[in-house]
């Protein structure tokens, strides 16, 4: 019980601390890979610390839903976070709920802020709230199928059977289920994290647009609050993946040196895939919003084949 | 004590009907009498109902007249009583919402005559849950159908509320005949009429009759729970009704067909064939896709609602069916998981249903319009409907940590442990349907974005919505009642999971919520050997506890820091509700996307004076095919009326033509009778 809290809390700070890294890490890649200098590895620190020390601007039309929004989203992106094993092979709230309750939590937060984003009444929040809700909902199914296979792999949706699961096959990855399986989930990434071809995090143009159009309206602590909260939700996903796939490194628990182990290796993969993420950012150009559902077929079908292989090889 | 808490509730609902339609001249009166004989009887019945479901055993109440074979007995076992539970809470709340709902009714309408149909209602479903006998079911089914269809077309100076009274009454007969078709061929079985000698008998007939007698009970029982393709009535008729009876008809009618499914997929089957199972999953995934879609277009709140009620048995089909096919695989303890998530859903569905319902009543009572695009801005005028209404829309969202969540996971997990039951191809069914579940349930969650955030968040759109006023304090008592109901139906998942040993020993033989309940009651678990848990309990604590030690002070420190200013306008003269983002354009893209589907058609014209750049007025029209009335019901209905038309050279109205009808009859039965 103890221990379960001390790793909650080791793994609460670890989910706070490094969030705003990985979004830092990513931007700089790219603004290297694109030969321009880029922010500082550390800028979104410094932007959270600005934003929560300003004052905020509540637009008049907004009602409470949009002063609770950020609660909620932050600390359902949170619980999600404390759900998957990041450095210890056991997730510290892994009796709380599985992979599924990670997918629900986010999608609590989701729920809140597409209601936020039509609470202000301009016409923006009701386009990426629309946006955001259909895309959410079409990468649900290849989501599921990829999440399936694997659990099917594991015998269990808990996050911890799953990754002790990986680690007990001596690395499966290359068996066809686990390739498309994660290809499959990679996709569904970049969809739910809002990342090119689907989204253009770094954009405020009107017809792209889809996340940030959500929470336009947003200022001050608040949207520190949903971007730390975007950030966490980043991570927690880039996570679920590498940890379900590639569990090199992750440790018995969460004491002694182990833990520095642990997160050295955590740090490794998750630098792996923001390269990975940063390339693919790079070398495509953003999706007419009508494409995105071929993409996420694509993910469907591949959710599909990777379950139809676990029984033919 | 069970059946005199049963009976006591049952006669406080007779002496309600009775009553109130003999004080239908004293409007207040009437009302007072219906309501409060509804909410006492409902009382009575949630205590026995409670009694029978922790007792755990069987109650059997006969009335002293009758004959044997058409015996007019109530058995409350398990499974009955688990069903009349739901119905007692969600008849509680929806008669404490009548009081203050029915009094704009006062002189405009006849209240004595809604009491009396009102508590008949409730009454008949009471007894369509326990009847003990093929017989009293039927009755007591008939008189549901026929209090149900009056309370439907309720307001009949409205053509629509007409059209769908007669489309619900001739659906509803339509599958009643085919019940009796189902009955008749188990009592020629059995030799008698009473449940319990069918229990497992179907399974014992040939192949044929067996499988014939399923199919008819699937869709006589399927056409009152509104499983798709015979669906199309509940859209129609649960949106004409009042709000309280829309409340009802989705929360529990429909429900009658659900336990009339599980009666005899669990009772009067023993392990069946693979491919029925099959059927009923395809069928319930069917059902939740293509009501969720459908939903999802609607812009008039109650329709919105109805196309949900056909998602939502969709869900618990899904559970029913995975759960034959385990029983047809012989995994028992598999077939108890995916029992209890169809269950629980029904549970769950008849209290977030019920609310949500309740919520558009009193939402539609304030702004005399059921369409979305005329609302909005009422969470300031209507907050506490608002608050509950979004307790509703999150749990039916099947977002943790409401009860919507729970089932939905317990569905899952049954989908998920199927897999690994057979060897052939038939496995591919379990995960698919659960990403097709996935699908349905995401896009539930984005039809509840557009429920919600369309009448209640931004400005008003309309004049009625500006000017609403809050409901009474006793509508807004019901609807905080089920609002409690979903919250404590997710928080308090691993108390009430017991509840289901006694319904899966009865049906299936096995207890299963010893090993479905882990960590010392704290959390859920699958019940298979490294299963994934939840613990909904834990999620709200830790929400609560991070909600009180940070956002709490947080948002106040903040608060003091922050001005209220306009959201930004794109530069126009200030935000109007013209620039808001409508419930039509919500749903655009899926529209788009499931266009084939659809089949969308839209009509726009511009008038404009001098340069078309610059329009004076534009009028939209948008509007989707209804696929099954166009394809199926159209072609289905010309059949019939030809047919008919045909019949009618055999009525000549000559007498003796009729008297020869009668004398072949006769001739062809005794034929028939000596052969046979």
């Amino acid at each position: 019980m103890m221990d379960r809290l001390i790793e909650s809390v080791a793994q609460l700070i670890l989910l706070l601390a490094l969030a705003p890294l990985v979004t830092g890490v990513i931007r700089t890649l790219k603004a290297r890979l694109q030969t321009r200098r880029g922010p500082a590895i550390l800028q979104p620190y410094r932007d959270l610390r600005k934003l929560f020390g300003k004052g905020m601007v509540i637009p008049e039309t907004a009602s409470w839903i949009f002063a609770a929004t950020p609660w909620v989203l932050f600390f359902s992106t949170i619980l999600a976070g404390l759900m998957i094993p990041m450095v210890a092979a056991e997730a510290p709230l892994g009796l709380f709920g599985g992979v599924l309750a990670v997918i629900y939590l986010l999608g609590l937060g989701r729920f809140f802020l597409a209601l936020a984003g039509l609470d202000t009444g301009s016409s923006f929040g009701g386009l990426g709230s629309s946006r955001e809700m259909t895309i959410s909902a079409l990468a649900e199914p290849a989501m599921m199928l990829a999440i399936f296979t694997v659990a099917i792999g594991a015998g269990s949706t808990g996050l911890t059977e799953i990754a002790g699961a990986a680690i007990g096959q001596n690395w499966r990855f290359l068996a066809p289920a686990q390739m498309f399986a994660f290809a499959a989930l990679a996709l569904v990434l970049i969809a739910e994290t809002g990342r090119i071809p689907v989204d253009n995090p770094a954009t405020h143009l009107e017809l792209t647009m889809i996340h940030e159009a959500m929470i336009l309206e947003y200022s001050g602590p608040y949207l520190a609050l949903v971007e730390w909260a975007a950030s966490i939700k980043q991570l927690v996903l880039m996570t679920l993946l590498i940890n379900c796939f590639w569990p090199f490194g992750l440790q018995p628990n969460w004491f002694g040196f182990g833990a520095l182990e642990g997160i050295g290796w955590l740090l490794a993969k998750l630098l792996l895939l923001s390269c990975a993420i940063v390339l693919l950012e790079t070398a495509n150009a953003k999706m007419r919003l009508f494409r995105v559902p071929e993409l996420l077929a694509v993910a469907f079908t591949l959710g599909t084949l990777a379950l139809v292989s676990t029984f033919l090889f | 004590m069970i059946a005199e808490l049963f009976l006591s509730g049952i006669l406080v609902w007779l002496a309600g009907a009775v009553a109130s339609l003999v004080l239908w001249r004293h409007p207040t009166a009437a009302r007072r009498m219906a309501c409060g004989a509804a909410l006492a009887g409902s009382l009575l019945e949630l205590a026995g109902s409670a009694m029978a479901i922790f007792s755990g055993g069987t109650t059997v109440i006969g009335l002293p007249f009758g004959n044997p074979m058409f015996s007019w007995a109530v058995r409350i076992d398990p499974l009955s009583a688990y069903f009349n539970a739901p119905l007692a809470v969600l008849a509680a709340a929806v008669s404490l919402y009548s009081f203050g709902y029915l009094r704009h009714m006062e002189g405009r309408r006849n209240l004595g005559a809604f009491g009396f149909f009102f508590n008949l209602l409730l009454l008949s479903l009471a007894l369509v849950f326990t009847a003990s006998n093929a017989f009293f079911f039927l009755v007591a089914w008939e008189v549901m159908a026929l209090a149900a269809f009056c309370l439907v077309s309720f307001e009949h100076e409205k053509e629509e509320a007409r059209n769908a009274g007669v489309l619900f009454l001739i659906m509803s007969h339509t599958g009643t005949g085919l019940l009796l078709i189902a009955f008749l061929m188990l009592t020629s079985a059995s030799g008698c009429l009473d449940f319990t000698s069918f229990h497992l008998l179907a399974s014992r007939m040939p192949p044929l009759p067996q499988g014939m007698v399923f199919l008819l009970f699937l869709f006589g029982f399927g056409v009152k729970a509104g499983i798709v393709p015979i669906h199309i009535w509940l859209p129609e008729a649960h949106p004409v009704a009042p709000s309280n009876v829309s409340a009802l008809m989705s929360g529990i009618v429909i429900k009658t067909g659900i336990y009339g499914l599980a009666r005899v997929f669990f009772d009067f089957y023993g392990p069946p064939p693979l491919w029925m199972g099959t059927v009923v999953l395809a069928l319930g995934v069917a059902s939740a896709l293509l009501g969720v879609l459908y939903a999802l277009m609607e812009h008039d709140l109650k329709r919105l609602l109805a196309w949900h009620s056909i998602e939502n048995i969709g869900i618990i089909l899904i559970g029913f069916g995975a759960a034959l096919m385990f029983r047809a695989l012989g995994q028992t303890n598999l077939a108890a998981l995916a029992l209890i998530a169809g269950l629980y859903h029904t549970f769950n569905h008849a209290t977030f249903k019920g609310l949500l319902f309740l919520g558009a009543g009193s939402v539609v009572e304030a702004t005399h319009t059921r369409n979305m695009e005329k609302m909005g801005g009422l969470i300031r005028r209507m907050p506490a409907t608002a608050l509950c209404f979004l307790v509703g829309a999150v749990a039916i969202s099947g977002l943790p940590p409401l009860n919507g969540f729970v089932s939905e996971w317990l569905t899952y997990q049954a989908l998920l442990a199927g897999f690994g039951t057979t060897q052939s191809l038939t496995r591919v069914m379990f995960p698919i349907a659960g990403s097709l579940l996935a699908l349905t349930a995401a896009l539930a969650a984005a039809c509840f974005v557009k429920a919600f955030a369309i009448p209640f968040l931004a400005l008003a759109r309309s004049d009625e919505a500006a000017t609403a006023q809050e409901s009474s304090w006793s509508m807004r008592a019901g609807m905080a009642l089920l609002a409690l109901g979903c919250v404590a139906l997710g928080v308090g998942a691993t108390w009430l999971v017991p509840v289901f040993d006694p319904i899966t020993q009865q049906t299936l033989g096995v207890r299963a919520s010893a090993a479905l309940v882990t960590a010392r009651g704290l959390a859920l678990s699958s019940g298979t050997a490294h299963s994934g848990t939840i613990s909904t309990a834990g999620i709200a604590l830790l929400f609560l506890v991070a909600g009180a030690a940070f956002a709490l002070p947080l948002a106040m420190r903040w608060r003091r820091r922050s001005v209220t200013g306009p959201a930004w306008d794109c530069g126009l003269p200030g935000l109007t509700a013209d620039n808001e983002y409508t419930a039509t354009a919500f749903s655009k893209p899926l529209r788009m996307i499931f266009s084939a589907l659809y089949r969308p058609r839209r009509e726009i014209q511009a008038e404009y004076e001098v340069s078309p750049y610059y329009p004076s007025a534009i009028r939209f029209e948008s509007e989707i095919e209804p696929t099954f009335e166009k394809h199926i019901y159209g072609p289905l209905r010309e059949r019939i009326m030809a047919a008919a038309n045909r019949m009618r050279g055999i009525q000549a109205g000559s007498i003796h033509a009729y008297l020869a009808y009668i004398f072949i009859t006769l001739v062809l039965l005794l034929l028939f009778g000596v052969r046979g």
